[in-house]
């Protein structure tokens, strides 16, 4: 069943999306976001040298946290703000999950909306990138 | 890295400046590879029959996605996303950057079929201090998304870290 502003309520914890994106996936996010920073897969770049390894794109993140809100709200509503802010690096090949609550429900000029508060966590359980989602149904 | 960076006259004057537009396109195969690219598998964002019956006129862009800028050799950007003209004229001579955070506000839906014009707007400058990397320069930027209609269909603010 569809979910729905109704239906919701503060606190709800949306399904985690569990990530662990490969240098394929990097790539593949490089070629649908036109991003071809080659700190995101190619090794030799002086930067992916520096710090070690080819890091994973912050708006990856970003846009897993699109994805993970997206999946919960299944079109019955349209996000109208989404934010995040990059605190630390993720890297290849290491898991990171995309997690988010109702954090408020409220109404404004006639819209039903939803806040979410939403992060996404890597293995050690640091939150790398905290955001937040406004959702009018 | 910058011990003593403080934001000049000269860097303030920029506060305000607009870059010249440039178009980014939404089609039904870039709203695809996007939607490959973040590993969705909601039919929605693939299949135009799904996305119709969800409502959608043509596919989505997925939440963040706001069109593939027009590419052409040796005007466009190698690497990035945006023309080398989009983001401001500040002589701050610091060399290393950072991607410090996003918020994308909606106001249309965006779908396959669309034609975006994008501004980017520098919108303010601020300094932190990092333990690690010194002054740092918060260069925050507003980049205004209209569609085809003349309708504002997305505002981007995001923060650049300059150190």
């Amino acid at each position: 069943m569809a979910i729905s502003w109704e239906a919701i309520k503060e606190g709800d914890i949306i399904p985690e999306l569990k990530k662990c994106p490969g240098v394929t996936q990097l790539v593949k996010y490089a070629a649908g976001s036109g991003d071809f920073n080659p700190l995101h897969h190619d090794y030799n770049f002086f930067q992916s040298k520096a710090i070690g390894t080819i890091i994973v794109h912050g708006r990856f993140k970003y846009a897993t946290i699109g994805e993970c809100v997206s999946n919960w709200l299944g079109h019955a509503g349209r996000i109208q703000k989404i934010s995040c802010q990059y605190r630390g690096m993720d890297f290849p090949d290491q898991e990171f999950t995309c997690k988010g609550a109702v954090a408020r429900k409220y109404e404004e000029n006639g819209q039903k909306l939803a806040e979410l508060s939403v992060w996404t966590e890597n293995a050690e359980g640091k939150n790398t990138t905290p955001g937040l989602v406004v959702v009018q149904f | 890295m910058a011990e003593n960076f403080q934001i000049s006259k000269e860097m303030q004057a920029v506060i305000g400046w607009e870059s010249s537009p440039w178009d980014c396109e939404v089609t039904a195969t870039s709203v695809r590879a996007f939607a490959r690219g973040v590993g969705y598998t909601d039919l929605v964002y693939y299949d135009v029959e799904t996305a119709k019956k969800a409502g959608y006129r043509n596919l989505p862009a997925p939440p963040t996605y706001l069109g593939t800028p027009i590419f052409i050799p040796g005007k466009s950007d190698d690497y990035l996303p945006f023309p080398p003209d989009s983001m401001p004229p500040l002589e701050h001579g610091l060399t290393g950057l950072l991607d410090g955070g996003t918020e994308t506000e909606y106001f249309e839906t965006i779908c396959a079929g669309d034609t975006l014009t994008c501004v980017n707007k520098l919108a303010s400058l601020n300094t932190k201090e990092s333990k690690g990397l010194g002054t740092m320069l918060i260069m925050s930027t507003e980049a205004t998304y209209t569609n085809q209609d003349g309708k504002v269909a997305a505002i981007q603010r995001a923060q650049v870290i300059l150190y």
